[in-house]
């Protein structure tokens, strides 16, 4: 096939990005690395030492610890309140569903900041924001929409036959759903756990708006210790920096392999 | 259906199990409970609060302030000038490079996840690369000026460096989706066109691009959501008091460092409703399109 001028473009201009893109990357790990670094070209030493300091000063295990519980109990909470509701609505039809469908696609379609002001308004009121519970409830509101918007394809695409022919042989209820349904939806349970684990690790504005000194995950700490640099060298908010993205892309690695991002995406399609 | 299969004590609930109300739906309860108690309750919260101004009087208080103080209401365009271009280029150049990731090639897994690793990135990292890559002294700028420019390119701290920003963040997605909906056109129709004669750019124009655009303009909604509520970019690498003073920073601002909670919940319904316009003119424009079935797996 002959090389045409469209495919020399494409190919030179995501060139370019991809060559930006390594700079701004090697920019950050170069002097993350570095003694000191003012207008040369290269750092004139290299050490460790700032990420021993950025550990210490910003009490990362601390930050890294918050990050995990609220992670992990964002991912439980969701599913356990997603999965049942994504069955009804795959399986059923009924009166008020369309609404219902609406309400569950808006925390997806709005961003953060919309519903977050006045989730954060509510909470402060109730006095739950600031606390591990606030940051958790508001994580909440994408993530479960996020969970039912992921589950209902794959639960529809299993055969109600299988359900029918389970009652038949006396399965009540309760064990179509532990013996039968939760071995088949393994492999969606874990598809949609590990995409809200990815996403609530890098959520910035619900956390941001809801969080107190002790239930800041990595993110917010992260911006809270770039606005707030000056005395502390760069280096030690880059090391910083360079922890969080290494940590998000050991789990963006692991989500790979469990999910195929063209096919996820294909499945957003029907719903949307 | 399991419906049908219970044994219908009553004849209510069997006309009810009929149209589809049974016992399955108690399963519901739980979601609808927490999405009317964290999302729609504090959104109704949030709307009549912005009707209570902070001093009493006029309940339209707030949204004539904000239209009125002409550094309010410019947030407005200011935001819509950074996700508007922002969306729409990730949308547009995802098209040809999903395009040449159609079909089996090697390395394509690996470029696919070199394309997907900037979300990974996170806005710190990419803000404090932009300020470093982009800044005076900065890699770009030296080789800018070893070019031959005359002056640094004043790339950070602008517009321009959110505009960045919201690229490196927004086109990952934007390309996912559009890879997604591209590999789910079948190729034969295509080939059959192709079969009849068609050129390359006949069968572009009169058989992909009418099947594709329905899905390009879902993700020219998502990624405009992306990038509309941009916050922690517009602050870091762009001029937040000034150029990209976007609406996020003015109803954060006000809400809870000004303690403004009425003022903040009205820009926050304000973004959404212009949100919400620029999304339905998007999707009434998608209902003119061809909606039928694409051949592929999707």
């Amino acid at each position: 096939m002959k090389a045409r001028p469209v495919v020399w473009l494409t190919w030179g201009a995501l060139a370019f990005f991809m060559v930006n893109l390594v700079g701004i990357v090697g920019a950050v790990v170069t002097n993350s690395f570095a003694e000191s670094w003012f207008g040369t070209w290269l750092p004139n030493g290299y050490t460790g030492k700032w990420y021993g300091e950025a550990w210490r000063d910003y009490r990362l295990l601390d930050v890294l610890t918050v990050t995990f519980q609220v992670a992990i109990a964002v991912v439980v909470i969701s599913v356990l309140i997603g999965v049942p509701t994504a069955y009804a609505l795959a399986r059923r039809n009924f009166p008020g569903k369309k609404l219902l469908n609406v309400l569950f696609l808006l925390p997806i379609l709005m961003p953060p900041m919309t519903y977050g002001i006045p989730l954060a308004t509510v909470l402060y009121k109730f006095q739950l924001a600031g606390s591990m519970f606030g940051v958790i409830a508001a994580n909440l509101v994408p993530a479960v929409p996020f969970v039912v918007l992921t589950m209902t394809p794959f639960i529809e695409q299993i055969d109600t036959k299988i359900e029918s022919a389970a009652r038949m042989c006396g399965a009540n209820t309760f064990a179509i759903f532990t013996r039968v349904l939760a071995p088949l939806l393994v492999p969606g349970i874990l598809a949609a756990s590990i995409l809200v684990l990815v996403r609530t690790v890098g959520m910035f504005e619900l956390t941001f708006l809801t969080a107190g000194p002790t239930s800041q995950t990595l993110v917010v700490s992260l911006y809270e210790a770039m606005s707030s640099a000056g005395i502390r060298p760069q280096q030690m908010v880059d090391s910083m920096a360079v922890i969080y993205t290494g940590s998000m892309l050991v789990l963006l690695v692991i989500a790979l392999r469990f999910v195929n991002p063209t096919q996820l995406v294909t499945r957003l399609k029907d719903t949307a | 259906m399991t419906a049908t299969l219970e044994q219908p004590k009553a004849s209510v609930r069997h006309r009810l199990a009929e149209k589809g109300v049974d016992r399955v739906l108690w399963l519901l309860v739980p979601g609808a409970v927490f999405v009317i108690l964290l999302f729609v309750y504090p959104f109704l919260y949030g709307l009549q609060l912005s009707f209570q101004p902070k001093g009493g009087g006029n309940p339209f208080q707030n949204y004539i302030t904000f239209f009125s103080d002409e550094y309010l209401a410019e947030t407005v365009w200011i935001t819509l000038r950074l996700g508007l271009p922002a969306a729409l280029f990730n949308v547009l150049a995802s098209i040809p490079i999903a395009f040449r990731m159609r079909g089996r090639f090697r390395g394509k897994r690996a470029l696919t996840t070199l394309l997907v690793i900037p979300i990974t990135l996170g806005t710190v990292l990419t803000a404090e690369g932009l300020l470093a890559f982009f800044g005076p002294t900065g890699w770009f700028n030296r080789i800018w000026l070893a070019l031959g420019a005359d002056e640094p390119a004043k790339l950070t701290h602008n517009y321009w460096g959110v505009l960045f920003s919201l690229i490196i963040t927004g086109f990952p997605f934007a390309f996912l989706l559009t890879l997604s909906y591209l590999s789910g056109i079948d190729p034969t129709l295509e080939q059959a066109a192709a079969t009849l004669g068609a050129s390359r750019r006949q069968r572009f124009r009169t058989i992909t691009m009418p099947l594709l655009a329905p899905g390009l303009a879902v993700t020219f909604c998502l990624s405009f959501v992306l990038a509309f509520s941009v916050f922690p970019s517009a602050v870091m690498v762009g001029n937040p008091a000034g150029e990209t003073h976007v609406m996020s920073i003015a109803a954060y601002e006000t809400a809870l460092r000004d303690n403004d909670f009425a003022m903040g919940s009205a820009i926050a319904m304000l973004m959404a409703l212009v949100m919400l316009i620029v999304i339905g003119v998007v999707l009434i424009w998608r209902t003119t399109l061809y909606r039928g079935a694409t051949g592929g797996k999707g």
